[in-house]
């Protein structure tokens, strides 16, 4: 019976093993993000953040304001005081005033809704693209670019936390003897109320948000998932015995 | 009245010898259940058969549950699915089961093929079963495909574009063919309200029918078994194979732990990766359709992409086609290129060995490449593994027939 079970456990890993081969798409290396969805403190400043900083253009609009209560760990009147600067119901949706078609008239596409970017872009791209803006005079609408999005049309609404970043670039001659720049890093040329640290952690806080907005049951399910394996775990044990008491005597 | 006898011999009174002589139920349990002799010497590659059915059960009923809150309207099915991930009760972990489903079903139906070609299940007089599971992966394909519309993500909606565009290769009625799928001149509402339509009734009705055809077929020839030797051929006294024992309660029990490793691994995917990196909830599709804006790289889910792979290999679009349809219908005639005096890998010869690993190799590469951004690099592995898919298939005739097999003892053995 070994052999069998062994080529079964095996059949499943080849069966999983595309998963293990994830490929690295191309672009700008992104840094890991440290975020974590179980920190409520973490949590709650990415929110206030968020509120003060992204809501005006970025929806959240699968989010209900009375699931903020439950997920970040507060009262209801602390989210209606604190995080709720539209009124209406706790129950309403995180959505924004600015119109669609004005808003992409006025940024070339209209901001997208933040609800689920964490689970498409993935936490490490939100925590990285929040780092990399620049300045760049060569974008007129909002005088800074971004290195994880190029030619991003969002202007970066944080400068006055983190400051304004320069891109560094290092000279070196190509194979065929051109001249190419190759960009060495960010250089701080004009500091913002926070420093880098502080501001990584800024980052670091609205990105759990972020993740926490895109699978609000995210803790919930892992928690769950524990005690239904423990039940499993209980039942193969006796549904294996019962098979092996009835089969005892068979051959 | 005492015990009353009807033609078939069922007695009884009450209620239950009541529903008896109207309903052939005791005769339907012995057929199929408790007087279904199935060999004794099944090792585990025989749980997957059952384990489908499980699968295909946890569909059925997440699916119904799904209907219920789900809108098929391309302005509203992306937030519905957001709704009852967030708004349902257990919505969340309906919808788990129900994605993670799709997946492990395929996993589950891969290596219930793959035995049957370990222990030659699909030759005589075993035809009938095989193409009828043929049959079911073919429609589970298409269920599949038009469920993955559903949510009406990025993914759903190009790779749906994608796949809808392959019938345009057929030459004259091709394009007609394709705005005829779609009901528009593109992918629209039209076209997920008849995906719906299709992948809640009219496919499951279809899938449902398949299987008891493909149980009715196996339950009238027996089941083969490892050693794939024929248990009907030694009877006891009483007419019953020796090698064989009843379905129930014998391998029930047998299934039952390994229905509940199965659930274990499912709950692994569910309640702790259920996008599986990616592979079983693709990332690009938590972003809501757009029809303006065409994805970077589009790569159908993991079940699809070996045949994806053969179909990119062909430099053609028509020739694509024409070999990913070959590279399914080679399968169906698998009863027929086995030439091959033994039905188990036990006892076939080196020959068969070789050109089994050879396949599984190669599908296993083709379903990776498929996932693949098609570099040069990569369409000349495509080009070389489809060749390979082939060549099993088409040569089988000749080297299944000059192989070196062993002779299979005259009764079932017990491995382990």
């Amino acid at each position: 019976m070994a052999r069998p079970v062994r080529m079964l456990v095996v059949a499943l890993l080849l069966a999983a093993a595309p998963g293990l081969a994830v490929a690295a798409g191309p672009g700008f290396p992104l840094e890991d993000s440290g975020a974590d969805v179980g920190n409520q403190p973490s949590l709650q400043r990415g929110a206030q953040l968020f509120m003060n900083y992204c809501l005006g253009c970025h929806s959240l609009e699968y989010v209900r304001y009375n699931t903020l209560a439950e997920g970040l760990g507060l009262t209801e009147a602390q989210v209606a005081e604190n995080l709720q600067f539209t009124g209406g119901s706790l129950h309403d949706t995180i959505t924004i005033a600015m119109p669609e078609r004005d808003a992409a008239g006025w940024f070339g596409q209209a901001p997208p809704d933040l609800t689920l970017i964490a689970r498409s872009r993935g936490e490490d791209y939100i925590y990285t693209f929040l780092k990399s803006f620049y300045v760049d005079p060569g974008s007129r609408l909002t005088g800074v670019n971004n290195k994880v999005l190029p030619g991003t049309s969002m202007p970066h609404v944080l400068w006055q936390l983190q400051g304004l970043q320069e891109a560094v670039y290092r000279q070196e001659t190509g194979p065929g003897g051109e001249r190419i720049e190759v960009f060495e890093g960010f250089e701080l040329a004009e500091p913002g109320s926070m420093t880098p640290e502080e501001y990584s952690q800024a980052a670091r806080d609205i990105t759990a948000f972020l993740s926490w907005a895109a699978e609000p049951m995210q803790l919930e399910r892992q928690r769950l998932g524990i005690w239904v394996l423990l039940f499993l775990a209980v039942l193969f044990v006796f549904s294996y015995l019962y098979y092996k008491e009835l089969w005892k005597d068979v051959k | 009245m005492s015990a009353a006898t009807d033609k078939k011999g069922a007695t009884g009174g009450g209620l239950s010898g009541w529903f008896r002589k109207r309903f052939p139920w005791d005769q339907l349990m012995e057929d199929h259940v408790t007087g279904y002799y199935a060999p004794k010497n099944f090792n585990w590659w025989y749980v997957f058969g059952s384990l489908a059915l499980l699968a295909l059960i946890i569909q059925i009923v997440t699916g119904i549950f799904l209907t219920m809150s789900y809108k098929p309207s391309a302005a509203e099915a992306f937030g519905s699915v957001e709704y009852i991930m967030r708004d349902v009760e257990w919505g969340w972990l309906i919808r788990y089961m129900h994605s993670t489903g799709a997946s492990m079903f395929f996993v589950v139906v891969y290596l219930h093929m793959f035995r049957a070609l370990l222990y030659g299940s699909y030759q005589k007089p075993r035809e009938l079963v095989w193409i009828f599971g043929m049959l079911i992966y073919l429609v589970m394909s298409a269920e599949a495909f038009f469920g993955y519309l559903l949510p009406w993500g990025q993914m759903s909606y190009w790779g749906a574009q994608v796949i809808v565009s392959l019938f345009g290769a057929i030459p004259v009625i091709g394009e007609g063919l394709v705005e005829f799928i779609r009901g528009d001149y593109f992918i629209s509402d039209v076209t997920l309200n008849r995906f719906f339509a299709l992948h809640v009734i009219a496919l499951p009705i279809v899938l449902l029918g398949l299987v008891v055809a493909h149980i009715l077929a196996l339950h009238e020839v027996g089941s083969n078994n490892p050693d794939g030797v024929d248990i009907k051929e030694k009877k006891g006294p009483d007419g019953r194979p020796l090698d064989g024992i009843p379905f129930h309660p014998y391998h029930t029990a047998k299934d039952v732990p390994a229905w509940v490793v199965f659930a274990m691994v499912f709950a692994i995917i569910v309640f702790f990766a259920p996008e599986m990196g990616g592979y079983f909830l693709e990332h690009a599709n938590f972003e809501p359709a757009n029809p303006l804006k065409t994805p970077e790289h589009i790569a159908p889910v993991w079940y699809f992409t070996p045949f994806y792979a053969i179909l990119r290999a062909v430099p053609d679009k028509l020739g694509g086609v024409l070999a990913m349809g070959a590279a399914m219908f080679m399968l169906f005639l698998l009863p027929w290129l086995d030439r091959s005096p033994v039905r188990s890998i036990r006892y076939k010869g080196p020959l068969f060995k070789l050109a089994l690993t050879l396949f599984i190799i190669s599908f296993v590469m083709l379903g990776w490449l498929g996932l693949q951004p098609a570099t040069s690099l990569y369409t000349i592995l495509a080009r070389v593994f489809a060749i390979i898919y082939f060549a099993f298939f088409l040569l089988m005739p000749f080297y299944s027939k000059i192989d070196k097999t062993k002779t299979p003892p005259p009764r079932v053995t017990y491995h382990g």
